[in-house]
Order: C-alpha cells, then sequence, then structure tokens
C-alpha cells in the first residue's frame, strides 16, 4: 500500500508493508511540514492502525525536512504505539532531525476528559430554582447595602462624588432628552388614535384626551422613561463598572480602603433615581403635545383638550408618576450596578453582564409596575 | 555573513505630531537573534508595532524578506505575515478561548491537519513553555508569566521564519526566563528561526542575543549597535555604558 497526498515533490509520502504479521514497517518520505502533512495525516495513522504492528519501524531515510507538524507527527506516532504497548523505533532520521525530535517531540499532555454528561432534569430544575434564589438574595442585600451607605454618606455629604455625579447625570439625563421626548411623542400620538377610532363610534371621541392624560401620566410616561433609563444607562452602568472589574480596578478601589459602593455605585444610582422623573415630566409633555394633535386633527379646538386634561388630572396623578419615575430610576441603576460588580472573568463577560442589566431591570419594571397597579387601587389614589 | 531578512531604511515614525523615531536603519540577518533595547518609553513597542505592519511609517521603508510590508496589500501583505509569529508585551490572547484554544486557532486557520493533529502539536507547543497541565485554562485564570508563555507558544505554532517577542521574560521568574532563554536558543538553533527581541533582562541580552540595537529616547533613534558584550565594554559612549553597567544617570534621575 502506497499512498501520496499528490504528484508534486513538496507531498508527503507514505507505505505500510508487514513481515510476518508481528512486524510492520513504514516508510516515511518527502517534508513533513504543516504544508505537506494535512492530507496524509489521518490517512497513515489509520494505515498502521489497521496493520496491528507487534513492532513498529518507522523508516524515515527517504524524509527530506521536518518541521513543528513532523515532530508533531512522529511523536504522535511514538505516543499511539507506546499507548499500545507496542514497540516502535524509528531509523534512518537525519541527526539534526533526530535531536529535534528529542526536544521538542516529548508528548504532549492528554485530552482531558469529556465533562460528564448534564445534570438530570429534577437535578437541572433544583440548581436553577437555588441559583433564582441565590441571585433575588443578591438583588436585596445589595439594595440594603446601598441604603445603608447612602444614609453613612448623608451624614458626610461633602464626601459624596459630587464630580462623578454631575458627570453621569448629565450622560443619563440631558443626553436623553431626544430621545425620551419622541418616544413620549410618538406614544402619544399612537394612544390618541388608536383609541380615538372606537371612541368616535359612539361620539365621544373628546373622552381620548382624559384617556391619554390618565394612562399617561400615571402608568406610561413613567415606565417608557425607565425602559430608555435601562437600555442607555443601566446597561452602561454594567459595562463600565465590568470593565473595571476585569482589569482588577475594583480590587484596587477595595485594597486602597475605598468602598465601591460608595466610590462607584452611590453616584449611579442617585444619578439614575434623579433624573428619571425628570425625563418623566419630557415624555409626559410631548406625548400630551402627541395626543393634542390627533384630537385637533378630529376637528376640535386646543382649547377643550386641554380643559379636559386639565379637569381630569389631578396633583395626586402627577405625583404617583414621579413617585413611580423615582423607584424605577433607582431600581434601573442599582441592577446596572450590581450586574456590572458580577462580572465574572473575561471580556465576553462584560457582554453578559450588561445583557442581564437591561434584562433584570425591565423584570423589576414589570413586577413594581403590577405592585403599583395593586395597591393603589385598594388605597384608592 | 548571512543575508538580510529584515531591512528598515530611514524609518520615520509618530503618533500625530510626535515623533518618536527619527530616520532609523537597521538590518536583521537570517538565523540570528536580534535585540532591540532601551529605556521605557523610548519606542520599542512602536518599533516593534511598524516591523510587523500593524502601524505605517510617516517616512521609509520596511523589507521583510524582501517584500516592502508598508506597501503590500491582500495576498502579498498575507504572505508577509505567514513568514512572522508575534507575541505581544500584554499576551493579546483571546479571552473567551483556553490557553490550548488559543494556541490551536492558528493551526486551525492555516493548515490542513486534522482535528487530531492539531490538538496534538498544540499541546506540544504548550509544553514546550512549561504549561502541561494548564492547557484548559482561560487567559484570566492564568498569571501574568502564563500568558506570555501561552502568547508565545501561539506565535510559534506555525514555525515561522521570524518571531517578534514584545519583552518575553518581564513578569517571569529567574529559573522560567532562564528555560525561556533556552528555548529561544534551541529554536534558533535546531529550527533556524530569526528572532527579534525586545528585552531589558541583561541576564537575556548576554544569554542570546547575537547582536543588538540600543535606542533613545531623545536621540529618537539608535545610539548603539552590535554584539552586547561588545556594547558592555564601550566606554566612549556614557549613555550606553549606564546601560548596559546598570548605573544611574548621574545628574537627572
Ligand atoms: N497610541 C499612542 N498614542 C500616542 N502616543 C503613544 C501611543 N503609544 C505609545 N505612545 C508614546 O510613544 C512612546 C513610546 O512608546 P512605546 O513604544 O510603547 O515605548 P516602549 O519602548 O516602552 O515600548 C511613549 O512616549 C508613549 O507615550
Ligand atoms: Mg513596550
Amino acid at each position: 500500500m502506497k499512498q501520496a497526498s499528490n504528484n508534486t515533490p513538496e507531498a508527503a509520502a507514505f507505505a505500510v508493508t508487514r513481515s510476518d504479521g508481528r512486524q510492520v514497517r513504514l516508510e516515511l518520505a518527502g517534508p513533513l511540514t504543516y504544508a505537506s502533512l494535512g492530507p496524509v495525516w489521518n490517512a497513515c495513522i489509520h494505515a498502521v492502525r489497521r496493520a496491528q504492528p507487534k513492532t513498529l519501524v518507522i523508516d524515515a531515510r527517504q524524509v527530506t525536512t521536518c518541521d513543528g507538524a513532523g515532530i508533531g507527527f512522529l511523536s504522535f506516532l511514538l505516543a499511539r504505539v507506546k499507548k499500545k504497548k507496542f514497540s516502535a523505533e524509528i531509523v534512518g532520521l537525519r541527526p539534526e532531525l533526530q535531536a529535534m525530535l528529542e526536544r521538542f517531540g516529548q508528548p504532549s499532555a492528554p485530552e482531558p476528559p469529556a465533562p460528564p454528561a448534564g445534570l438530570g432534569a429534577i437535578a437541572a430544575l433544583g440548581k436553577a430554582s437555588a441559583e433564582f434564589f441565590a441571585d433575588v438574595h443578591s438583588q436585596i442585600a445589595f439594595f440594603a447595602r446601598i441604603l445603608l451607605t447612602g444614609a453613612r454618606m448623608a451624614a458626610h455629604p461633602w464626601r459624596f462624588r459630587w464630580k462623578d455625579f454631575f458627570v453621569i447625570a448629565e450622560l443619563a439625563g440631558f443626553r436623553a432628552l431626544e430621545i425620551v421626548s419622541l418616544l413620549g411623542f410618538l406614544f402619544g400620538l399612537i394612544i390618541a388614535f388608536s383609541s380615538a377610532m372606537p371612541l368616535r363610534q359612539f361620539g365621544v371621541e373628546i373622552y381620548v384626551a382624559d384617556l391619554v392624560a390618565i394612562a399617561l401620566v400615571r402608568v406610561l410616561g413613567p415606565f417608557i422613561t425607565a425602559v430608555i433609563v435601562a437600555g442607555r444607562t443601566g446597561s452602561a452602568y454594567a459595562a463600565e463598572i465590568g470593565t473595571m472589574k476585569i482589569n482588577n480596578e475594583i480590587d484596587a478601589l477595595e485594597v486602597m480602603n475605598m468602598d465601591p459602593v460608595s466610590f462607584l455605585v452611590l453616584p449611579r444610582v442617585l444619578a439614575a433615581l434623579l433624573v428619571t422623573p425628570l425625563l418623566t415630566v419630557m415624555a409626559n409633555l410631548w406625548g400630551l403635545i402627541g395626543s393634542g394633535l390627533v384630537i385637533r386633527s378630529l376637528g376640535y379646538p386646543l382649547v377643550i383638550y386641554l380643559s379636559h386634561v386639565q379637569s381630569i388630572l389631578s396633583m395626586t396623578d402627577v405625583l404617583v408618576g414621579l413617585v413611580k419615575a423615582v423607584i424605577f430610576g433607582g431600581l434601573v441603576g442599582m441592577v446596572g450596578c450590581l450586574r456590572g460588580l458580577q462580572t465574572q472573568l473575561g471580556a465576553g463577560a462584560v457582554g453578559i453582564a450588561t445583557t442581564r442589566a437591561v434584562v433584570t431591570a425591565i423584570i423589576l419594571l414589570v413586577l413594581t409596575e403590577g405592585v403599583f397597579s395593586v395597591l393603589l387601587h385598594f388605597l384608592e389614589i | 555573513m548571512r543575508k538580510p531578512i529584515i531591512q528598515v531604511d530611514n524609518l520615520t515614525c509618530g503618533y500625530g505630531d510626535t515623533l518618536i523615531l527619527e530616520k532609523v536603519s537597521f538590518d536583521v540577518r537570517q538565523g540570528e537573534i536580534f535585540v532591540i533595547l532601551g529605556g521605557s518609553g523610548c519606542g520599542k513597542s512602536t518599533l516593534l508595532r511598524h516591523l510587523i505592519g500593524l502601524q505605517s511609517p510617516l517616512t521609509g521603508t520596511i523589507r521583510i524578506l524582501g517584500r516592502d510590508i508598508t506597501a503590500a496589500e491582500g495576498n502579498q501583505r498575507k504572505q508577509i505575515l505567514s513568514s512572522f509569529g508575534v507575541s505581544f508585551q500584554g499576551g493579546a490572547l483571546l479571552g473567551s478561548m483556553t490557553a490550548v484554544e488559543n494556541v490551536m486557532l492558528p493551526l486551525r486557520e492555516h493548515t490542513a491537519l486534522p482535528a487530531d493533529a492539531v490538538g496534538w502539536i498544540a499541546r506540544q507547543k504548550l509544553r514546550l513553555v512549561g504549561l502541561q497541565g494548564y492547557e484548559d485554562y482561560k487567559p484570566a485564570q492564568l498569571s501574568g508569566g502564563m500568558q506570555k508563555r501561552t502568547a508565545l507558544a501561539r506565535a510559534m505554532a506555525l514555525d515561522p521564519q521570524i518571531l517578534f517577542l514584545d519583552e518575553p521574560s518581564a513578569g517571569l521568574d529567574p529559573i522560567t526566563a532562564a528555560q525561556l532563554d533556552e528555548l529561544i536558543l534551541q529554536l534558533s538553533q535546531m529550527m533556524g528561526i530569526t528572532f527579534v527581541i525586545v528585552t531589558h533582562e541583561l541576564q537575556s541580552i548576554f544569554a542570546l542575543a547575537s547582536r543588538a540595537i540600543l535606542l533613545e529616547k531623545n536621540a529618537r533613534g539608535i545610539i548603539a549597535e552590535g554584539n552586547p558584550n561588545d556594547l558592555k565594554n564601550d566606554q566612549t559612549n556614557p549613555a550606553v555604558w549606564r546601560f548596559f553597567n546598570r548605573m544611574p544617570a548621574a545628574a537627572s534621575v
């Protein structure tokens, strides 16, 4: 049996011969290199294995050159044969190549065994719920830690990092004005338009004004704004703190006896907490403008629209919306920082932290909104 | 004298308006271990980044195996790139892959070897740099010196003709550093690989270097060139003398 990868002089070739069934002779020829070994490596190993040698003689007299791949190939063959407890020898390898084999050709470490099969369904469920509760616990503990640190900071307000706070607040607040206004406007437009159609059948489309005003100010305004803050700012917190974490910057702060919570987290949470209600006001205003446009286009003068809005909205409604916005903002900021601090090793972990920050924030927003709805209903606010 | 494998001609480079090196010329010859020396911040890494084609010079040419890397594009650039391997100062391992996967990467991309072979050779390279047992660690789980050695294993995965190493033994203990020096010597002697090494370790320099250039920040160029053992005894240039004999500058710190 004789095989060559192709007919160019640069190709590696091998031939396997068996004498009296115990001794197998493998003749190698040509260069044994990265370029030449690709096509013959597996074929040659298989041919040797099929021949089932008791002793293997590798005849390397016709090997012209040998690089790292050739060394790897020869040592691979030797290691395979040794593992089967057969003997093998290489004859006729040029002395300088023999020296290279001895220096660079130690058998490489065995591959690790395949990881154990996955957990059973019940064990997996248990593991997932344990992780879930540990995560809930970490969020509550982090929340408490922020409150405590904040309270301590309130006693020494000059130690608060005001400069960082203002920079972050500008990025999180002022820079978000456009997107928040645009979304508020579009939402006002869309809700007004889609509710005007059914109300028109009863001739009461002017009540769109009441509907939009209440929905926007009490529920949608704070919620949309908080989702935008989660996507823009919460994710940025997680990415920034996460990158600091993998660069050991957080460790450096700790050993310099600076609490990362008061140094990094407090300014961020406070910024998110303060800018979210301001942005909410903006979203509400633009939402009302959007729905006003729709009413206007239905043929009502703006004065009527405004008087409807004014009579339906109470100060309580506005306050409810703003309180929600404060809480939403705080949650988003907290979760962003927490996920950042929880970042594991490596660059990929920052991406994971960012994703988790946004997902957790949105889940928390929905849950909190639900709690608020029930609470406000029973308190009749 | 052996033929030059890298020819640098009147190289001027810098960032923005700041010039780092001005009109630098030197050759690296086939098979030699060429060392780039100089104080911290004098532009060694910058020079290296130019040699490997990551940055374009302001003026001047750099020829590797006779081909101008500053002008090469497309396939020609690929050919030049495949003739050398680089180990960066910080390691530059891909953080999402294990050590052995990092070494397997060039083998998988640029050879037709089967998966078994790629794994075997990659593990063998890691063993050569003394990392047996750490094959399946992620870079973040390795120490700085281990990351460097993994980067070296990755750089030499394909046995390139030239290996560029930026401070390979910085951060290694003396024993590991000496083993690394020995490996470099053997790779050079047995495989004929040409090395261009940036290093500060005086012991390594004397053990390894066939030739060295000494860069200096204020001169923005080479202030000495030759065999380090000769340079060490050269008393004509005080800056060179201070570098090789570890003397602080007299007047400044
Ligand atoms: N990306 C960059 N932009 C601007 N200046 C740089 C940049 N990288 C390095 N430098 C400057 O170039 C000089 C040389 O840097 P470098 O080549 O890294 O020095 P070293 O010799 O220590 O490797 C330093 O003064 C450094 O500040
Ligand atoms: Mg450097």
